[in-house]
């Protein structure tokens, strides 16, 4: 079932068309790639989502209910344009956050503990926010997100400003969340961490939707029978019902590589008749990346 | 509202903790107190005493002037050389020369000094001068100067108010005085809790957290969660600087033994006030004249007009704040912004000298002069309809210039890096969001 619906939304600034007609579902307790280049309307569409902006056309369904004010509580954002007020004190800052979430005062008190914990952040409760590192106060910004346990939390461009390490560590904990029941939109220019971590995505470009489904069905659908074929000697073959050579090339190590196209119903066959020709070191098929997939769609929308 | 609330305690509770805060609130009420507590110690403290030295050529002023406690006259006999050689060794103040004059043209009297004399050691020597020659011609013309002086009347004329159905007694200066004083505190808390504002604004607009707040709260409910919170500091600091004020005074007076009436004390005594009751009963008629004036209904009308003005002005300083990056970026619309206030302080005169007049009664209905102009006006009892009619406009131009702030506040915040001009702002006025 879908946590969130995004029904043809289409938004103008002024004249400025920056989305248009979009229309996509994010599945229950899933993670949720938002992909696109810089200006495509991400961060619009976000807005959107969170009610800072509001659609021209087209509604936002949380949980088949028209989203409105009373669920801001249920919503985690982590914009990218993010900070926290410098001379507060962490933990009054992430009480106040917590409380303009309409959370009580008790309940934020004990979830803030339960968090600086988790977070190695004992001690950090009286600490300024200006003098924490960049890494640290990311920490705070995270935890003020997902302080009061919403049931969607969305994050764009989560992994900017942190260290490789930390970045682990938010990884890990969005995981956590995603088993804990917890549904994560995230906008990101990093296809690695979406290779990692989602479970759906989405690509707008130029304002439109471009791509949307599960991260395997697209996978599946952008899978062009190629399979790289590492081997001893040179071969040739004569093209044979699909069997292709595309290319063959010396590697460093004195061996072959080839890229062969393959008819996706005979894989065997083909390579027994390549086995006779030579000696195959390792065979596997070129699954596209979701980054191969992003700069496809984006180049192949440009030159439209 | 809940949030409103929550955001307006947060400006508050930071802003009042702050160093600045307390350091203002304790300096400000020592400022104050001094103001009004230097100008009497002046007065009632003695000067050095000044010797004159006389070198009376005429022989007709010989004894014949007036001397005070600060102005003492010699009589010499030598002659101007050397009594002009003296002055620079002797300890005396100056060297007064009068020439043999006549009595049709008394010209040539010179003053010889070291230092410039001030003006007060002057007029008082010339009064002297005329005073004597003026007697001297009266008595050639056959009048006693005596009969004449008895015959000089001065009369004192006590304004009395009948427009509420009894006989009050109106003073002027105190009016004028206590209006003074409150259009320039007005003036002062709104350009300096509008631009606390405005700091506000573009700091949360650099930190970067406006957009983490604003997925929480409506934009509109954090622009009036910001502007009732410092209002509310202000507020607080001025009730500290009144409280603190008052106490000080007290003890500046009971300690240094300044005297005069202690219900002088919440009022204040200014040079003008002493002046005006320098001759007869000064404590007496001080507070007559701050009888006349209404003080609780001056300072419940000064906490709506304040209140009012800081709404209206606040919430066009949270709107530059929205719509700029930094301090520097947000002069060029600050300037048109706290232009009716200049008008207001420039016009203040003007409306002194005719308060009743249609200047004073256009600037105090006009919400962005009123608060300034109304306060000045108060004293002189403005009729109830314009009160009303003032404060149901100041009303109507704070809700005017929030609606308008709102409009360019929600987009300003989330715009960063873009120069912005009156076009862009009025294109942010208008554009669907």
């Amino acid at each position: 079932m879908a946590l969130l619906t995004v029904q043809n939304i289409t938004k103008y600034f002024g004249e400025y068309k920056a989305l248009d007609n979009v229309s996509l579902d994010v599945p229950e307790k899933s993670i949720f790639g938002l992909l696109g280049p810089n200006g495509a309307g991400k961060t619009t569409l976000i807005r959107i989502v969170n009610q800072i902006y509001f659609a021209d056309q087209g509604e936002v369904l949380f949980k088949g209910e028209k989203i409105n004010t009373g669920h801001i509580a249920n919503v985690g954002y982590l914009p990218e344009e993010r900070g926290l007020y410098k001379k507060m004190k962490v933990g009054e800052q992430l009480l106040y956050l917590a409380q303009l979430k309409s959370i009580p005062k008790d309940k934020a008190l004990e979830q803030i503990k339960d968090w600086m914990i988790r977070f190695e952040m004992k001690g950090w409760w009286n600490k300024k926010v200006e003098d924490l590192s960049k890494g640290m106060q990311q920490k705070v910004q995270f935890i003020a997100t997902v302080l009061h346990q919403p049931s969607l939390i969305i994050l764009d461009e989560p992994f900017s400003g942190f260290d490789p390490v930390n970045a682990d560590h938010i990884k890990n904990e969005i995981l956590k969340l995603r088993e804990a029941g917890t549904t994560v939109i995230f906008s990101t220019h990093r296809m690695e961490s979406v290779e990692e971590l989602c479970d759906d995505i989405a690509l707008i470009h130029k304002s439109k939707l471009v791509l949307e489904g599960q991260k395997k069905v697209i996978k599946e659908k952008f899978r062009d029978h190629t399979f790289e074929l590492f081997h001893r000697s040179p071969f040739e073959i004569s093209d044979n019902g699909g069997l292709k050579l595309l290319s063959q090339d010396k590697t460093k190590e004195l061996n072959y590589q080839s890229i062969i196209h393959l008819p996706d119903d005979d894989i065997n066959a083909a390579l027994r008749q390549i086995a006779d020709k030579t000696e195959i070191i390792s065979f596997r098929e070129r699954i596209p990346t979701i980054h191969d997939i992003f700069i496809k769609e984006v180049t192949q929308n440009d030159h439209e | 509202m809940s949030k409103i609330n929550l955001i307006a305690a947060r400006e508050y509770t930071t802003r009042v903790r702050k160093k600045s805060f307390i350091i203002m609130s304790i300096l400000g009420p020592i400022l104050f107190s001094l103001i009004m507590v230097v100008p009497i110690w002046l007065a009632t403290q003695e000067g050095d005493v000044k010797v004159v030295e006389v070198v009376d050529e005429s022989g007709m002023f010989e004894g014949k002037f007036n001397e005070t406690e600060s102005l003492k006259f010699r009589y010499i006999d030598s002659a101007l050389d050397m009594a002009k050689e003296d002055l620079k060794t002797g300890d005396f103040y100056g060297l007064l020369y009068i020439p043999a004059i006549a009595l049709e043209q008394p010209e040539g009297i010179k003053f010889y000094v070291e230092k410039n004399p001030s003006l007060e050691v002057i007029s008082s020597i010339e009064a002297n001068v005329n005073k004597e020659i003026e007697r001297i011609r009266l008595l050639e013309k056959g009048i006693d100067p005596q009969a004449l002086e008895a015959a000089k009347s001065r009369v004192n004329i006590e304004s009395i108010n009948l427009a509420q159905g009894e006989e009050k007694s109106v003073s002027t200066w105190a009016p004028t005085a206590v209006g003074y004083i409150s259009a320039f505190l007005i003036y002062f808390f709104i350009f300096y809790y509008g631009i606390m504002t405005m700091r506000g604004v573009i700091e949360e607009k650099a930190n970067r957290i406006v957009e983490v707040v604003i997925s929480s709260v409506r934009p509109m409910q954090l622009m009036m969660g910001k502007i009732v919170g410092i209002g509310g500091v202000g507020l607080t600091q001025f009730l500290i600087w009144v409280v603190l004020s008052f106490g000080l005074y007290v003890v500046i007076v009971s300690v240094f033994g300044l005297g005069g009436d202690p219900s002088m004390a919440n009022n204040v005594a200014t040079t003008e006030a002493m002046q005006s009751a320098s001759d007869n009963g000064l404590s007496s008629e001080i507070t007559k004249a701050l009888d006349s004036v209404n003080f609780l209904q001056i300072g419940l009308l000064f906490l709506f007009y304040f209140l009012g003005a800081y709404l209206l002005y606040g919430s066009l300083f949270a709107a530059i704040g929205s719509a700029v990056d930094s301090d520097q970026e947000a002069q060029q619309f600050q300037f048109p912004v706290t232009l009716p206030l200049l008008v207001a302080i420039v016009m203040i005169t003007a409306v002194i000298k005719e308060p009743h007049g249609p200047v004073a009664f256009w600037l105090s209905v006009i919400p962005f002069t009123s608060p300034v102009i109304m306060m000045m006006r108060l004293p002189f009892d403005p009729s109830l309809w314009e009160l009303v009619l003032s404060m149901l406009a100041l009303v109507g131009g704070f809700v005017f210039t929030t609606w308008l702030a709102a409009r360019i506040y929600r987009v300003g915040i989330l715009m960063h890096g873009s120069k912005v001009n009156y076009k862009t702002l009025a294109r942010w006025f208008t554009i669907k969001y």
